[in-house]
């Protein structure tokens, strides 16, 4: 590092002005060391791993468009008598941020464009980490060393739920203030404090006149920026931790393979960002999406049928929708089960799948480090309850749009609403137990494949008559992709009685555990995978047929 | 173009006709073999099929350029308030169209140019790059925790208690001053929830006419919405007392009115019933005039209008609150008191 090193070069020529810079930034910076352990970064190549991209993408664009809609929206919820260029509405009071909405969508050319842009990313966003979520999920990718990062994840789906949902409150639209009434009248069902956090929310009694300014800064400052903290810190971990990848040959739990960030990941990870956000914009451009102008502004004593939420808060209008209405009154308090049990599930059952990797190494009681994916056949319990966790999510988004579903199918909305009732309950197990089948059957393929080859689905007649399938054996790359995974033993409790015949106590957690590690691994729940021993007697003794 | 024109020289030197699966390892057939050799594309080989891949992404990029330029024609020369017919999205915006596909095309063909230039013409041989555990090595372990309990040693917080426990009390007050700070983020709740604007002679306000109502100016089998004389869309505060104090007024025989108390609230069969959900408090207005049915379009909650507005359906957890009513010397109708019960959701003090 002397100086006359560092001079020698440059009094032969000019360096090329890029590399004057990074230079200059380096010797500030230090973006060299960073630099050489991520530039040529390899990630590994899956269809699935694009999934969260499209999240990151448009969690970018919403804020993009975001900020464009802070420079035209007025949070205010001042009554003023509409003479804006929408005729229908002419002379009809409505809050200033309705108001503005209209002005956005009206008269601020490409105003309506960048708001549809804004919701369809949203609307995106929150579908993309669901299913990014379910993919990380059903391939074991949340195991250790990424559980912070699963529940940094987590977070951010949903912190996209209530970002979302205070986003489109805003317009003060009758469709939205009616979802803002339905949140107020789930705070007052909270015990002790509900009344008391309705009044400081609002402002006082609901609607009041802060809601749309308080929504504002908690939907463009305070939840976006907690979020964009997230993101950051879910993408230095994706990096430091080095992606996953599935199993196949050369590919270890020690090594990642794939292409490297420059060039090839940086043209197409940032290629893929102009392919969503084009997407995103030409669906922008076809389909309209929360036509406020249709739906009026916000009145306390007004409502349009078929009221329905974004998609993302289907699943707790359903809760609500489903429960039927319990109440106690005891000692001059009501105690609104009706709707305080659904807020209570709301939250249990998100917790459930965030604790999800915490729950599992404990039965597993495994504390190495995972960086090759399980395929979700080859982790039947697991995958099972995730199918279960999913049905019942789906149930209650049908729940959640049971009007819209008896209308279009001419349904009776009470047999809907039956349906959903007992769905809940009864579909996840239904889901369980097939899933759990249908991997096991997987399992058994594999292991025929293995054991037997590929059917080659040629027919060979015989010199005697008889008719054979011609199995091909598989390829070593092939026999190893199939073979690779690792299969847990249940545990055991142990002997009870120690070496001096004095009983030990075996503690309930630890019956507990080797239970639930009997269901995930016991004879029941997998396909013992085939051994070489039995690939080789196998393969001896082919052609004897 | 068929491979036979690619020079022999570029040709990947052992290219089978057939696809001849590897012998199995011997002893583990089930080994991992290592990375597979990397296969060729064409654009490897052929450096006109490379041309032609190059020739694709500066398409991809000049037509981006040609639908930015598109989009700001659109933005200068479409009129913002146009509509046009397109099959089969129907009357749209014509600006609003013409600006999502132009933008849409100049983003799309940018990310398609940038995805086939790096599948086509970029390095597509996989590379291993190797793992370290995330955790740190014994040694680092062992200097962290050496230093650490060096500098909470030098620190003296183990031995000089005192300033620990008042600093850890100075910390977890001084939050409160926070909390404290949101007190006035809004009001007590009090008994707000328990009133609305009905009292005593207050005339029911029909909501579309705006006048007060007499009993012949309602039909046997309507529905009529109302709200408390005095209380105009203008005034401050309309929101908030009209979320309460919204009334729906039907008109039943009275010998199908089954419950008591709602026969003797009602005047010649009128009954005044709160418009605001039991459940969580949207506006009712789906009225069934033959069963005497009314049902929440949010939640699907039913109440039996000819019943005390009990709950038949639904998750709305009691029945809706009745308003007291006669008519005054005048003879219009009036309010006889105010709501005998909370309107709208329950709530913890409800009771």
């Amino acid at each position: 590092m002397s100086t006359a090193a560092n001079e020698a070069p440059r009094s032969r020529g000019k360096a090329p002005a890029g590399e004057r810079v990074a230079d200059w930034a380096d010797g500030r910076l230090g973006i060299y060391s960073l630099a050489k352990a991520n530039m040529r970064k390899i990630f590994p190549d899956h269809w699935s791993f694009m999934l969260g991209e499209i999240c990151l993408y448009s969690f970018i664009i919403i804020i993009l468009t975001g900020v464009y809609l802070t420079l035209f929206f007025h949070p205010s919820m001042n009554e003023v008598e509409y003479h804006g260029s929408y005729i229908p509405m002419q002379g009809q009071l409505m809050s200033e941020a309705y108001k503005s909405t209209l002005d956005i969508s009206f008269d601020v050319r490409g105003g309506l464009l960048i708001r549809q842009i804004h919701h369809w990313a949203a609307i995106i966003f929150l579908a993309g980490m669901f299913v990014h979520m379910m993919r990380v999920f059903f391939t074991g990718a949340f195991r250790k060393p990424r559980e912070i990062n699963w529940l940094f994840g987590f977070l951010l789906f949903v912190l996209g739920m209530f970002t979302g949902f205070t986003g489109y409150s805003l317009p003060d639209d009758l469709l939205s203030g009616t979802g803002v009434r339905f949140t107020q009248g789930a705070i007052l069902s909270v015990p002790i404090v509900g009344t008391y956090i309705s009044m400081f929310l609002f402002g006082g009694e609901f609607p009041g006149t802060d809601f749309v300014a308080r929504f504002y800064s908690i939907h463009i400052l305070l939840l976006p920026g907690i979020m964009l903290g997230l993101v950051v810190g879910h993408l230095i971990l994706v990096f430091y931790h080095k992606h996953t990848q599935f199993a196949g040959p050369g590919k270890t739990n020690k090594n990642v393979v794939g292409m490297p960030l420059l060039p090839v990941y940086m043209a197409k990870a940032g290629g893929f960002f102009f392919l969503v956000f084009g997407v995103i914009a030409a669906i922008a451009g076809i389909a309209s999406v929360n036509p406020i102008w249709s739906i009026g502004p916000y009145r306390p004593d007004q409502v349009s049928t078929g009221a329905q939420p974004d998609w993302y808060m289907g699943f707790a209008e359903g809760l609500v929708r489903a429960m039927p209405g319990w109440e106690i009154n005891f000692w001059g308090h009501t105690l609104v089960l009706g709707v305080f049990v659904p807020l209570v599930i709301f939250g249990l059952f998100l917790a459930i799948i965030a604790l999800y990797p915490f729950i599992e190494s404990w039965v597993t009681g495994d504390k190495r480090e995972h960086h090759i994916l399980d395929r979700p056949r080859n982790a039947p319990t697991r995958t099972a309850f995730g199918v279960a966790w999913v049905t019942a999510y789906m149930i209650m988004l049908i729940g959640g749009g049971n009007d819209i579903v008896a209308t279009h199918f001419h349904l009776s909305i009470n047999a809907v609403t039956w349906f959903v009732r007992i769905g809940f309950f009864v579909g996840p197990v239904i889901a369980f137990v097939i899933t759990k089948r249908i991997c096991l059957g997987l399992q058994r393929r594999d292991k025929e494949k293995v054991l037997h080859g590929r059917e080659s689905g040629i027919i060979k007649r015989l010199p005697h008559g008889e008719f054979i399938e011609v199995h091909e054996p598989l390829s070593q790359e092939q026999l190893h992709t199939l073979t690779a995974h690792e299969q847990y033993k249940p545990v055991e409790i142990g002997p009870t009685v120690d070496e001096n015949g004095v009983e030990r106590k075996v503690k309930r957690t630890e019956k507990l555990r080797a239970k639930l590690s009997k269901s995930y691994y016991g004879e029941e729940s997998q396909i013992p995978k085939p051994t070489v021993e039995e690939y080789k007697e196998i393969t001896s003794g082919h052609g004897h047929h | 173009m068929s491979s036979q024109d690619i020079p022999e020289e570029n040709l990947p030197a052992e290219q089978g006709g057939t696809h001849v699966p590897k012998p199995a390892d011997e002893k583990n057939p089930f080994a991992d073999p290592g990375l597979p050799p990397h296969e060729h594309r064409i654009q490897d080989i052929d450096e006109r099929a490379a041309k032609r891949s190059e020739r694709t992404v500066a398409l991809l990029f000049t037509v981006s350029m040609l639908a930015t330029i598109g989009f700001i024609a659109s933005f200068v020369a479409i009129p913002h308030d146009k509509s046009i017919y397109v099959w089969p999205l129907g009357h749209i915006n014509a600006m609003n169209l013409a600006l999502g596909l132009t933008l849409g095309v100049a983003l799309f063909t940018i990310g398609a140019g940038a995805v086939h230039w790096a599948r086509t013409l970029m390095s597509d041989e996989e590379v291993a790059d190797e793992r370290h555990p995330i955790e740190a090595s014994p040694e680092v372990r062992a200097k962290v925790h050496a230093d650490f309990k060096q500098g909470a040693k030098e620190s003296v917080i183990g031995r000089r208690k005192l300033i620990r426990n008042t600093m850890l009390g100075a910390l977890t007050l001084v939050p409160l001053s926070g909390v404290v700070l949101l007190r006035d983020l809004g009001p007590l709740p009090g008994t707000k929830l328990r009133h609305t604007l009905w009292s005593k002679g207050k005339l029911l306000v029909n909501m579309n006419t705006n006048e007060p109502m007499r009993p012949s100016d309602i039909a046997v089998g309507s529905l009529t919405f109302a709200k408390p004389e005095g209380l105009e869309e203008h005034d401050h505060g309309f929101q908030n007392e009209i979320a309460k104090a919204a009334l729906m007024i039907i008109r039943l025989e009275p010998e199908a009115i089954k419950d008591k108390r709602e026969l003797e609230w009602s005047h010649e069969g009128i009954v005044a019933y709160s418009k605001i959900c039991t459940h969580v408090g949207c506006p009712i207005s789906l009225y069934e005039q033959q069963t005497h049915h009314a049902l929440c379009p949010c939640h699907q909650s039913t109440f039996d209008l000819a019943d005390g507005a009990r709950v038949i359906f639904g998750p709305a957890g009691h029945a809706l609150p009745q308003l007291r009513i006669g008519v005054n010397d005048e003879g219009y109708l009036e309010a006889l008191s105010d709501f005998e019960e909370p309107v709208g959701p329950a709530f913890w003090e409800r009771g």
